[in-house]
């Protein structure tokens, strides 16, 4: 077994398995963590823009991985989606979204380094962690240009390998040779991204969890009855 | 099981909505709120408060789960006040609330600490085979070792030993210390014994039983009010804070009620929902101005004038203008008004002089019995001079007359106020002593007087207080004459509201109005006018005057007495309750009498070597219209003379070991007490012997040993913090001058070069790690508030309650009564060796509230030494007593209530009872000692709640059946009947047990002014005017006159008003601090809002809430002018040293004031001070203590000395000091090893130790 086996084969399996199990045991025994350490009160300074630019992105980046990744290629032919659409969709939105993320992301880094207040009550692993995903999304975007050029060859394989691999690792059946050969940037995104679920547990990103979505569709009074023994 | 998995009910959740939609029922798992019920879930509740000196006397419940306290919350189940009064609940602040974070703190001392130096030292002398005491002499003895451990005080080092060990060292130390210098070397400083009165006692009594000075507090941090023993023999009596609510018009001058009366504050919200007006007086926008109707900013010092002001006012409308039959009879009756005094001739008209006495009329006015001390006044009635009931001379050696009935030698009186325009009189030109810059220091005015022939034939001019008073307000009652106002608008007489508008800053038109309303108030609800006032104007050099112009104007306006009315004076906690049953056991009465009393502020100046450095000249303070026998004298000089005639106590009392002095009274034939007193007489008069003070640099009188519990000497009260560094512990300290001034003193011995480091062993017992601490050699750790059992009261309200153990003390602490138990054990078996039975003579003042108080008549001063008189005992000089001390004996008499309590019985304030009947029944309650010795079988104070018991069952205030002892007793004396005071509640009795179930009401006692009662709230001096009980002074009427012979010299016969005293010590300032920008500023130093003292400000909860650490506010534009931002670091310097904190840039302050709230202390974020090369100082590193030679009189009824009743005080409002920025890169944080040169170092660069 290789460096590249290792890294593509078992490292996935191993942040999956932590980001699962991590997050589990987190949520389960310390809930008073559970949280998302929002440093809005401390300053507000570029706070609307920054961090609505960057979770925006977020959002679009995250959609764009699950939605692009994980559909089977047979359900984008069947709903007549050609490679090469599928592959413009993913450049034009990917490109959009990751800048977003990019320059809200920096925005939110330089504060927390040089606010004051913010980066008091910072720990270690918040400059990390904010630091870990901007690098992963510049890396991310920079696959872009290698994408253009395939794309501009008419080219999809290098995207659908991605998402061969993607769905071999979630289908138990790791496939790392799929990834063989690729261009080092897509390599190393995938190994920054991975490693994010791996830190995940340990971060203030379990935040994403509980994004209070169900507010928006609840009732107004919430009682609960008296559970029967 | 886990909260994840049972989310996951997609299948079992029933959703029913309900109102269409708008609810939802769910049966959503609730779990997750156990966690938030978790927090504040706990196994127990216990009852207990702080004992913080903060007056709040709370009541708390303390929760703890687990063994460990986790939170507090305040207790709201005190007895309910009556019906048309709002209850005192809630009581407690954001600092109390915050407290349990102290037990699990990284301040919290856990275990024995002592100097590492200090502990390798004397382990290398017990291995050469030295006996402990042996091996602390062999230590003293050799200079080199005993700097090693000296010099390195404030610089940590400490090691962590066993209580055996530290204890047994410190035993060995004070063993020495007996021996070698005297039992008055070792001194013990804890302060206000009300916040825990058990833990207070400890140390008290085992210093007590060896011997030890205890040393004041109330006067040395300078919360005693002087004028009021001046004025009414009282140390201080105060209406609790539910009476606010019955006033109808409150004035409030330096309390800042919401901020350093958190709890109470609520009563004065309340009576303004029923009309009542305030007035507040603050320089500053302070908290309580908002409650304000009206603020008048006030310069700062300068609160005298606008009350003198208020006062002429008040006389001019209701006194001359007008009379209000009220007043007039309060005047007559409850004042020194009517009384008589003599004038005697000056220059080319006259000045006032003493009291006329019986003794100066021919047959003494019939009156055999003291006719020196019976005060004179002129009878409407019968035409003719009379001596009337309950002057002084009446309350010792006879009984029944005693009283403030309208009687003179049993015949009804009615006694004159003024003898203006009467048949006889004549008006002559009285000069009246005035001390306001750039004006005449005599003020002549016109006076009505009448012409007396003496016992002596001679004639004499005499006329009343009242007279003189309005003269010296500078009223004009149509004499004539000079000095006397036109109008209120008159800015060039003294005393009108123009000339005070000029003085303070206040708008005339206020003030006139405040005097006019605050008197017509007075005048319609017969007394409800009150003045709230406290620390802020009281720490002043001459802060009796401001004090005295605000008694003034109460007295004018009847509200002394009344409920509603009067003084309400708040600094620290200093109503000790129970105080009649709690100092036998605090001061070993029950063993030996007399104990050794100190007033700390004459022993800190001396030993610190602050009189050294002395830049007040006491003569630039004298009069002109006094007899002036003593000019040329310094301060220092004053306190000496003070000592030797008997009037302030000195420790050490004289330069040899009082022991060695009883061995040698005894060699030279003398076999009793009064067969040594004639001894010392001798010896002093030869010169052989002399009092310390005389010559306080020698070794022969420094202070030895010194044990610092309950409080943080250091760190919180030395004013003249550096001069303690410097001279007493020999520390690394920033004093930033040469002390030569002082070398003027004609009474005090001056020695070239200033010791450094006098104590051998300073020992602190504390449960967080503060600067006293930091300097000490030894540290104990002690149990919490939350950690013992104790007894607390306080001014604020009337229910005694408990300090109680919620968890037993944490890590080794120990509660301080079972740390002085472990230590009396350890001394003991170390004195059977080294000390024996030794008889000691112990030099006592004359006492106020005895017949002492009756030494020295007419209040002329006779100076044995200068050959006055003779050196006679307890008339001329200290009574001498000889106390025999069983020094092996002293654990055994410190667990036993001892017999004495039968055989002498017990006292207070001059009245005796019996108490053996208290003394049988604390043998069932508390058991009794087991121990063989000479304590066995006698009630046992081996327990902490033993102790608690013991005090209550021997106190009126807690046991009806002493109530009624003391009060049968005040009875005869009086001649009148006082037991429908107490009637109702005769079987009452109080014990541990029943206060930690609920606070309760105490009874009313003798001991007090005020009355306990369903139809009156406690109020000072409730008692002399409705019970006709006299105040404790000459006339047994409150004095707006004072005629000792140095209260005349320093021109304080009458109140008046003198300017803060210029310290100068801002002018002594290296160039490197003026070079630059800067301030010069008003050091001024309030109660803190995010602490109590040095406690809590070091709490993380209260840092958060502001700055995070020292600080100081300074006005916008001063901060401006000079390029200070908020939040800078700054400095404050002069010559007494250097303070660094953060500017707070505020429209609060006025120009000219830098305000620093009080005892921040330097063990949290503060770096260096540039200026000195030291740590940043504290509060009172800029500051140096003055003493006040008025404060120093005694042998004289009311001035005459107690325990924190009289005596010099500690202020340190005067100071000026010099602010200027310190730029970010220049912040040194001194975080550096410790080298030898460093070590060396231990001055300023530049400076000695002349």
């Amino acid at each position: 077994m290789d460096l590249h086996q290792i890294l593509f084969g078992v490292y996935p399996y191993l942040a999956l398995a932590t980001f699962i199990l991590g997050s589990w045991i987190r949520f389960d025994h310390e809930q008073y963590t559970w949280k998302s350490d929002s440093s809005q009160l401390l300053s507000k300074q570029n706070m609307r823009f920054a961090s609505n630019v960057f979770h925006i992105g977020m959002l679009g980046i995250i959609g764009g991985h699950m939605v692009g990744l994980l559909t089977p290629h047979a359900v984008f032919q069947a709903i007549g989606m050609s490679d090469m659409a599928h592959q413009g969709l993913a450049i034009y939105a990917g490109g959009i979204f990751g800048a977003m993320v990019i320059l809200g992301g920096t925005m939110l880094w330089l504060r927390r380094l040089t606010n004051k207040r913010v980066r008091a009550a910072s720990r270690w692993m918040d400059i990390n962690i904010l630091g870990w995903l901007v690098l992963t999304a510049c890396v991310g975007f920079s696959t872009i240009f290698w994408s253009i050029e395939h794309a501009s060859n008419g080219d999809a394989t290098v995207m659908l390998r991605l998402a061969e691999w993607v769905q071999s690792i979630v289908l138990l059946q790791p496939n790392p040779e799929l990834l063989r050969g690729l261009d080092t940037v897509y390599k190393l995104h995938i190994f920054l991204g991975l490693s994010v679920f791996l830190f995940f547990p340990f971060t203030r990103l379990v935040h994403i969890f509980s994004a209070p979505v169900s507010y928006l569709f609840r009732a107004y009074q919430i009682v609960r009855a008296k559970r029967v023994a | 099981m886990s909260h994840f998995l049972d989310r996951l009910t997609f299948f079992t959740h029933p959703k029913e909505p309900f109102s269409g939609g708008h609810g939802v029922m769910t049966i959503e798992d609730r779990k997750w709120e156990d966690a938030y019920r978790n927090r504040w879930r706990h196994d127990k509740v216990v009852r207990s408060t702080h004992g913080v000196n903060c007056t709040g006397g709370c009541s708390w419940k303390i929760f703890v789960k687990n063994g460990l306290v986790s939170f507090e919350m305040q207790q709201t189940d005190y007895p309910r006040t009556r019906e048309d009064m709002p209850n005192h609940e809630p009581r407690g602040c954001q600092r109390g609330a915050s407290f349990s974070w102290y037990l699990y703190s990284p301040h919290r001392i856990k275990y024995p600490m002592i100097r590492g130096r200090l502990l390798d030292l004397y382990r290398a002398e017990k291995k050469s085979g030295k006996d402990p005491v042996e091996a602390w002499a062999a230590i003293q003895a050799d200079p080199a070792k005993r700097d090693k451990y000296v010099k390195v005080r404030g610089l940590g080092g400490f090691v962590r030993t066993s209580w055996d060990e530290v204890l047994e060292i410190a035993a060995a130390a004070n063993v020495y210390t007996i021996d070698k210098w005297g039992p008055d070397r070792i001194y013990g400083f804890s302060p206000i014994p009300a916040m825990s009165m058990i833990s207070y006692a400890a140390g008290s009594r085992y210093l007590s039983l060896i011997g030890a000075a205890c040393g004041s507090f109330y006067d040395w941090y300078c919360d005693l009010p002087v004028a009021s023993p001046q004025t009414w023999g009282e140390q201080t009596d105060v209406p609790e804070a539910a009476d606010w609510y019955n006033s109808t018009y409150i004035i409030i001058a330096g309390a800042n009620l919401p901020m350093t009366r958190t709890p109470d504050a609520h009563f004065a919200i309340e009576t303004r929902y029923k009309g009542t007006k305030i007035v507040s007086m603050a320089p500053d926008y302070a908290e309580y101005v908002k409650f304000a109707d009206l603020w008048m900013p006030v310069k700062q010092g300068t609160d005298s004038a606008a009350f003198m002001a208020m006062g002429h006012v008040a006389l001019k409308e209701f006194y001359v203008e007008r009379q209000v039959p009220y007043f007039q009879e309060y005047a007559r009756k409850y004042t020194d008004l009517p009384m008589q005094v003599l004038l005697r001739p000056h220059e080319s008209g006259y000045v006032t002089d003493r009291n006329l006495r019986a003794s100066d009329f021919a047959g003494n006015l019939n009156e055999t019995n003291n006719p020196e001390w019976k005060t004179i006044g002129f009878d409407e009635n019968a035409g003719q001079y009379v001596a009337p009931n309950g002057t002084i001379g009446f309350r010792w050696g006879e009984e029944g007359k005693w009283n403030l009935l309208e009687k003179a030698g049993g015949a009804d009186t009615k006694l004159e106020l003024t003898c203006q325009g009467k048949a006889g009189t004549e008006v002559v030109s009285v000069g009246f002593p005035h001390f306001t810059p750039d004006e005449p220091d005599l003020l002549w005015r016109n006076v009505p007087a009448r012409r007396v022939k003496l016992a002596d034939g001679s004639d004499a001019l005499v006329t009343s207080v009242f007279d003189l008073l309005l003269a010296q307000y500078g009223v004009d009652r149509g004499l004539g004459g000079g000095n006397v106002a036109k109008s209120y608008a008159d800015a060039n007489v003294a005393y009108t509201p123009a000339w005070a508008a000029k003085v303070t800053g206040v708008k005339a038109a206020d003030i006139e109005r405040t005097g006019r309303e605050f008197a017509d108030n007075a005048a319609k609800t017969q007394g409800k006018s009150m003045v709230i006032l406290g620390a802020a104007i009281n720490h002043w050099y001459h802060h009796d005057q401001s004090y005295r112009s605000i008694m003034n104007l109460l007295h004018m306006c009847g509200c002394v007495g009344q409920s509603g009315g009067g003084w309400a004076h708040y600094v620290g906690q200093e109503k000790l309750r129970p105080q009649a049953g709690w100092a036998p056991i605090a001061f070993g009465l029950d063993w030996h009498r007399p104990p050794r009393h100190q007033n700390s502020t004459s022993y800190w100046y001396f030993h610190t070597d602050q009189w050294r450095y002395e830049t007040v000249k006491a003569d630039h303070l004298l009069s002109p219209a006094g007899k002036g026998r003593n000019k040329g004298y310094s301060l220092a000089d004053y306190n000496v003379v003070s000592t030797r005639l008997g009037w302030l106590p000195s420790a050490p009392h004289f330069n040899k070991n009082p022991i060695e002095l009883a061995n040698e009274a005894a060699k030279a034939g003398a076999t009793d007490e009064a067969g040594a007193a004639r001894y010392v007489a001798e010896q002093l008069k030869s010169g052989a012997l002399d009092v310390a003070y005389a010559d306080p640099d020698n070794p022969v009188n420094w202070p030895r040993n010194l044990i610092v519990w309950r409080g943080n000497l250091i760190g919180t009260s030395a004013k003249g913090h550096e001069y303690f560094l410097k001279h007493l512990l020999g520390a690394q300290n920033g004093v930033l001058q040469e002390g030569g001034v002082g070398n003027d003193c004609k009474e005090v011995k001056w020695v070239a070069e200033a010791p450094a480091g006098k104590l051998d062993l300073m020992v602190d017992i504390n449960f967080r790690l503060n600067s006293t601490g930091a300097y000490s050699d030894i540290i104990l750790p002690t149990a919490t508030w939350y950690e013992k059992h104790d007894l607390n009261t306080t001014d604020m309200h009337p229910f005694i309650h408990p300090l109680s153990e919620a968890v037993s003390p944490g890590w080794e602490s120990k509660s301080d009564w079972q740390i002085f138990k472990a230590l009396a054990k350890k001394f003991s078996g170390l004195a059977g060796k080294h000390l024996g039975v030794r008889k000691d003579i112990v030099a006592l003042p004359m006492q106020h509230d005895s017949p002492f108080e009756l030494a020295q008549p007419l209040g002329q001063v006779k100076d044995w030494k200068k050959g006055d008189c003779d050196p006679i005992p307890g008339k001329t000089m200290p009574l001498i007593k000889l106390v025999e001390r069983d020094y092996a004996q002293t654990y055994n008499k410190f667990i036993a209530l001892g017999p004495l309590m039968t055989k002498l019985g017990n006292n207070i304030k001059g009245i005796d009872w019996n108490t053996e009947q208290e003394y049988e029944e604390l043998k069932k309650c508390n058991y009794t000692v087991k121990e063989h010795g000479v304590s066995f079988g006698m009630p046992s104070l081996e327990e902490d709640i033993g102790v608690c018991d013991a005090v209550m069952r021997m106190a009126p205030e807690t046991n009806g059946e002493v109530a009624h002892k003391s009060w049968t007793s005040l009875s005869k004396k009086t001649g009148i009947d006082h037991h429908h005071l107490y009637a109702g509640r005769h079987e009452d009795k109080f014990t541990f047990r029943d206060i930690v179930a609920q606070p309760r009401k105490i009874i009313t006692a003798p001991t007090w002014s005020g009355i306990e009662s369903e139809h009156v709230s406690y109020n000072a001096g409730y008692t002399n005017v409705h019970e006709h009980i006299p105040f404790r002074t000459l006339t047994g009427r409150a004095h707006f006159y004072q005629d000792h012979e140095w209260m005349l010299d320093f021109g304080e016969g009458f109140c008046t008003f003198k300017p803060p005293v210029d310290m100068q010590e801002h002018k002594k300032v290296p160039a490197s601090v003026t070079k630059g920008p800067h301030l010069v500023l008003s050091w001024i130093t309030p109660h803190s809002k995010w602490g109590i003292h040095s406690s809590y400000q070091d709490n993380l909860r209260m840092l958060n809430l502001f700055r995070g650490g020292p600080y100081f506010w300074i006005a916008e534009e001063d901060a401006k002018s000079v390029g200070i931002r908020d939040n800078d670091w700054v400095e404050a310097v002069n010559a007494n040293g250097a303070t660094v904190a953060r500017a707070v840039v505020s429209q609060r302050v006025p120009r000219g004031m830098a305000l620093m709230y009080h005892a921040q202390e330097k063990n949290v974020n503060v770096p260096g001070s540039p200026t000195t090369g030291k740590r940043g100082g504290i509060l009172n590193s800029v500051t140096r203590v003055v003493v006040k030679p008025t404060h120093m009189i005694g042998g004289y009824v009311q001035l005459a000395y107690s325990f924190n009743y009289y005596g010099p005080v500690g202020s340190n409002r005067d100071e000026v000091v010099v602010v200027r920025k310190i730029e970010d890169r220049d912040v040194d944080w001194l975080e550096r090893p410790l080298t030898p040169e460093r070590e060396q170092q231990r001055n300023p660069v530049g400076i000695g130790t002349k």
